[in-house]
């Protein structure tokens, strides 16, 4: 099997008040079947044993799911395919590659360290308003309402959302509406969330606001970047229900 | 503590005469037992909830839906996990379903079938009293779901679709595309952040739990530290629930997540909460298999991928051939030729068993002939490919970004993997351990599986114990222990355990060895898998008992971290918790080695029918075998909670 | 934090001017009222090409409408306050929320790369410079300032003295590229953030966006090409 040598330009920052740079590294002998993360693995075990410290990143499950790793790889979120790093595989390089990989960067996601951002600004977002409020114990029967395939599938296609923040990542504005949209939209269009649906998208949008991410100029960035292929339409319904929130008040 | 007998078969370990019993649980016809213990459990005044403080460890389905419901209920609580935010917990990376007894299908599926179905699965090793308590919660726990929006898939006239799984044969799993732990996670999540937001709950995320804090014999309190600074520091509570996952990643290669770890519950067991069962380990069939040296981790397929696809390897050993220029009648259809009646639907443990014999005899296919084809030509010519599209178009996706081969042309390559423990902290019908005020749920205790869990069965598990159980359970304990008086944060117990964390993680540190955390923790992995995975042997056992010990000295002689604990450390993370696993994998190996008989998951080459299935022997190991800690290295102490059997009568299990 | 709604407390103008979408609202419509004037505005500079008598009574006539229930010019002058508000909202929105946008990324990429289309990335500095360029307009061909004709009531004159220059061509052809980028994701934009798109219209959508800002690109450069030509003199 032919492996391949590479060429890494890391952003290395020692903590959150510290100043960072782009550090160069050579790796070689990294396999095409490899993970992105796999061959940062490589990376972190010579660095080790050659008494330096590990570049630190977020990862967790290694499917794409948890929605924990993500990097910018050459400029794009998560890197050349449309896909989680987690997922990325090596063989989408070529020997002798420079890689330029680089945190997310948004005011309101701050750098903690090396590649590590705080995306804590998210779980707020959810915590004001993307919800429904239904404690433990008082759910009436599954089947006493009935949800139309077609509204079920929308909040599917929505509730995929990992929080990655590829999206805050890939916006020129640093803006949150792809990952507020989505949850918005999941919860509105079905009828448990009905009761709710206008306080749900004030608040979230709010807080959104709030936390310090930009606004949104439809560059669709956002959606070509998410690896669960959340629709940039996500963001005209959010602002839909908006408007709608604000004109039955 | 009583007497101790010495053991008869083995020098490891010692013997406790009186049986462990579950006092906890309620007498009386098995399906009233639940409602009995609610109505028995004392109750706290809803003024006087706010009061108490409850510490939650883990964000997963277990510990969010229970940090949310208590609450909900007006508890204030402290909750904990490593990730960076609670909706990362490996929960949601379930795929197949949750299983509940609705008989929306009216196939004849009930609250008693789903119960005989758990029992039967786990090949009679779980507690009756719990798997029907179970079954019972299950239904409750979809239209708790389902007002919480999560999006299951449903049929055109707008109700809840389910389907079959695991080879059970009613349709009693309901699902979210191939996402289901994920949407079950985000309704968790999604409750906790409204209670975290409304100042109920305090959240300590990137905030690993390090060790336990025990005074008076009572849990109060844990010791962790943030991730972020390295502080440490102690948090007291009323009581403490652990909801922090299975100890899959003790095998290093595993479908759990990357951090996935045994600390929580291994730091508990040496504080006095007995291990149950810890060698029974689930290994799933269909994974992906692993492509070299590099791999950091395994992808499982949901195993709705066998109901259409069929697996075979070639007849010949040694057989190099593309799978396209093996003709028909050089294929073995092995599951199909070994078990006719479940064909490719049998269950995880004698399908993964039946790739490793494969393998083992040189048929196995792929890189180091690890591996098995799962082949849907026939399912493609019968159905055609939109419909396999439609039902496995994810999954297929996903299988050709990893491996960059496509399945709808070539068979997939599957190999079975690691993907979930039974074992875990021993606990009673209240879910306590035997540590009062410590309580264990979800995949961190043992409770509902047995030796062998079915599929769709873990979401089920951990959304009936945080949302249902727990928290009348935990009331009960919390209203009988009003006077519980306040720890001072200089309480010796407190010290000791701070001392305790503080200083291995400063050994860690400071060692200055030559081996990365990730080398021990591989050949840690490489070794278990070996002698204590798919199965296991007296002579493989002892080889590990010996090996591990060794590998223990010298993790401490030569393990190198670098930095300091005083900030973002994640070799420090790593290291901290490999030193768990190499006592942890210990215990596995002599449970295993104690339990010579083969069942679930657990498969003693010794303990064969004269056909070469497993053999359960009940006359002997009817029990679950609870382990009580004793030091680093020293023998435990055995105690044996007998198994009885008054509904579901054990019979073998047959799948032929 | 209690778990009532926090927007409650929250009155229509803060939740429309103190948000994001709402802003970016507010610049919609504004947008939507400033096309609808182009539009008009556009087809009306099409008199050109029907002599100077033609052209002269109709800038005339805008002076008349509404009369007599308007007094003379009141309508062109409710028009230009109506359109001075949009201008200024639009751009006092613009301000705003650009400020916002490049606080919420403070720090670049160091691996630069271009992704979204070129209207896309030209909205902002399209944005000032027909900011600039309406300032120039006015002093040219509404207070004849700037013109080297400079006539009042001589629309038609004015038009071919400034279209004769060099300079004039320039800048008008410069601005009017650029307000066609801008009107091509403008307007597309502006649906979006009304609420209006969705995944079935959007090709229409972007296609009208395209048409519309081309027609009138090309409606409104039609004059001075004439010019230039000789059509028009």
């Amino acid at each position: 099997m032919t492996t391949m040598n590479l060429t890494l330009r890391i952003w290395r920052q020692a903590g959150p008040d510290a100043e960072g740079r782009l550090t160069t590294y050579q790796v070689s002998g990294i396999s095409p079947d490899m993970s992105f993360l796999e061959m940062l693995d490589t990376l972190n075990e010579e660095l080790i044993l050659a008494d330096e410290e590990p570049v630190a990143f977020d990862h967790d499950c290694r499917e794409g799911i948890c929605g924990a790793c993500g990097m910018v790889i050459n400029g794009a979120a998560h890197g050349p395919e449309r896909t989680t790093t987690c997922q990325l595989h090596m063989r989408h390089f070529s020997d002798g590659d420079t890689i330029d990989i680089e945190p997310w960067r948004a005011a309101a996601f701050p750098v903690v360290k090396d590649l590590v951002v705080d995306r804590s600004a998210f779980d707020r977002i959810i915590g004001s308003g993307g919800y429904i409020t239904a404690p433990t114990g008082s759910a009436p029967e599954a089947h006493a309402t009935a949800v139309p395939k077609p509204d079920a599938d929308t909040a599917f296609e929505h509730a995929e959302c990992i929080g990655c923040g590829a999206c805050v990542a890939a916006c020129p504005n640093g803006s949150a509406m792809l990952f507020t949209s989505a949850k918005v939209v999941h919860l509105n269009v079905l009828p448990q969330g009905a009761p709710e649906r206008e306080s749900r998208v004030l608040d979230m949008v709010g807080t959104m606001d709030a936390e310090g991410f930009g606004g949104c100029t439809n560059t669709g960035e956002c959606a070509t970047a998410c690896p669960k292929g959340i629709p940039l339409t996500s963001i005209t319904a959010m602002n839909r229900e908006y408007l709608r929130a604000v004109r039955k008040r | 503590m009583s007497s101790f007998t010495e053991p008869t078969g083995y020098r490891d370990y010692t013997t406790a005469e009186a049986p462990l019993r579950d006092t906890a649980a309620p007498g009386g016809p098995i399906a009233e037992r639940w409602d009995r213990r609610r109505f028995e459990a004392k109750l706290v005044n809803p003024a006087n909830r706010r009061k108490h403080t409850v510490i939650v460890v883990g964000t997963g389905l277990a510990g969010g839906a229970a940090g949310a419901t208590l609450a909900e209920a007006g508890y204030h609580v402290e909750q904990f996990c490593y990730q960076d935010s609670p909706r990362r917990a490996h929960s949601i990376a379930a795929q197949g379903g949750i299983n509940a007894a609705k008989n929306y299908r009216n196939d004849g599926d009930s609250i008693h079938r789903l119960f005989y179905d758990t029992v039967k699965g786990g090949d009679f090793r779980a507690r009756e009293s719990n798997v029907h308590r179970l079954a019972q919660v299950s239904v409750e726990i979809i239209d708790q779901c389902v007002a919480q929006g999560v999006p299951f898939a449903r049929e055109y006239g707008g109700l809840l679709d389910t389907r079959s799984f695991g080879g059970v044969q009613v349709s009693r799993t309901f699902y979210a595309r191939g996402q289901t732990g994920q949407q079950l996670l985000l309704g968790a999540y999604q409750a906790l952040s409204r209670q975290i937001d409304a100042g109920n709950i305090t959240m300590h995320a990137r905030t690993e739990m390090l060790d336990l804090i025990v005074i008076d014999g009572r849990a109060r309190g844990i010791v962790a530290r943030d991730l972020l600074t390295g502080r440490i520091d102690t948090y007291l509570a009323d009581a403490v629930v652990l909801a922090s996952g299975g100890y899959g990643n003790v095998f290093y290669l595993s479908t759990n997540a990357k951090n996935s770890n045994a600390t929580a519950i291994w730091r508990a067991h040496r504080r006095g909460a007995y291990f149950a069962n810890p060698c029974f380990t689930q290994i799933h069939p269909t994974c992906i298999p692993r492509s070299g040296e590099h791999q950091s981790k395994l992808t499982l397929m949901s195993e709705s991928l066998r109901n259409d696809g069929r697996i075979w390897v070639p007849k010949r050993a040694g057989d190099s051939r593309p799978p396209a220029e093996i003709p028909e009648d050089e294929r073995d259809y092995y599951l199909e030729r070994q078990y006719p009646s479940f064909g490719n639907l049998v269950p995880r443990d004698i399908a993964s068993r039946a790739a490793k014999n494969v393998c083992d005899e040189g048929r196995g296919v792929g890189p180091g002939g690890q591996g098995v084809y799962l082949d849907f030509a026939d399912a493609i010519a019968r159905l055609g490919r939109d419909a396999v599209e439609a039902r496995y178009g994810n999954l297929f996706e996903m299988y050709e970004r990893i491996t960059a081969e496509n399945p709808y042309e070539v068979p997939m390559r599957i190999y079975p993997a690691i993907h979930y423990t039974m074992g875990g902290l021993w606990v009673d019908y209240d879910l306590q351990t035997t540590v009062p005020g410590l309580f264990a749920i979800g995949e961190a205790n043992f409770s509902d599986h047995g030796a062998n869990r079915l599929g769709a069965s873990a979401l089920m598990q951990g959304l009936a114990d945080g949302y249902f159980i727990l928290p009348a359970t935990l009331a009960d304990y919390l209203a009988r222990n009003t006077g519980l008086a306040e720890v001072p944060a200089d309480h010796p117990a407190v010290s000791e355990a701070v001392f305790e964390v503080s200083d291995r993680l400063y050994r860690l540190v400071s060692n200055n060895g030559d081996r990365t955390p990730d080398s021990f923790h591989r050949e840690l992995g490489t070794l278990l898998w070996d002698h204590c995975g798919m199965s296991r042997t007296e002579e493989g056992l002892r080889e590990a008992l010996a090996r591990i010990p060794a590998l223990r000295a010298e993790f401490w002689q030569r393990i190198k971290v670098t930095g300091s604990g005083q900030e973002l450390n994640q070799s420090l993370e790593k290291a901290n918790r490999i030193a768990d696993y190499l006592e942890l994998a210990e215990l596995m190996c002599l449970d295993a080695l104690h339990r010579s008989e083969s069942c679930g998951g657990h498969f003693r080459e010794e303990s064969r029918t004269p056909d070469g299935e497993a053999a359960r022997r009940d006359e002997e190991f009817s029990y679950a075998a609870a382990w009580e800690f004793r030091g680093t290295g020293a023998p435990p102490v055995l105690h044996r909670e007998e198994l009885t059997f008054e509904y579901v009568h054990p019979t073998q299990r047959s799948y032929a | 934090m209690a778990l009532a709604t926090r927007a409650g407390s929250r009155s229509i103008p803060a939740l429309i001017w103190r948000s994001t979408i709402g802003k970016k609202t507010v610049m919609a419509v504004s947008g939507l009222i400033m096309l609808l004037y182009l539009i008009t505005h556009m087809l009306g500079n099409l008199k050109v090409f029907f002599g100077p008598d033609e052209m002269n009574a109709y800038a005339q006539w805008l002076r008349t409408i509404g009369e007599p229930f308007l007094k003379h010019e009141w309508f062109i002058w409710i028009a230009r306050v109506g359109l001075l508000a949009a201008v200024v909202a639009h751009g006092v929105a613009a301000y705003q929320l650009s400020r916002l946008d490049l606080a919420a990324r403070p720090v670049k990429y160091a691996h630069t790369r271009r992704r979204t289309s070129y209207a896309t990335r030209t909205m902002r500095w399209g944005g000032v410079i027909l900011g600039l360029f309406i300032v120039w307009h006015i002093l040219d061909l509404t207070t004849g300032t700037v013109n080297p004709h400079g006539v009042h009531g001589e629309a038609y004159e004015n038009v071919v003295a400034t279209f004769s220059t060099w300079y004039g061509n320039v800048i008008y052809i410069v601005a009017l590229v650029a307000l066609g980028l801008h009107i091509r994701h403008g307007l597309w934009s502006a649906v979006q953030t009304l609420g209006l798109g969705s995944r079935t219209r959007d090709r229409a959508l972007r296609a009208t966006a395209t048409t519309v800002a081309l027609v009138l690109t090309a409606g409104f450069v039609s004059v001075p090409v004439a010019v230039m030509t000789g059509i028009v003199s």
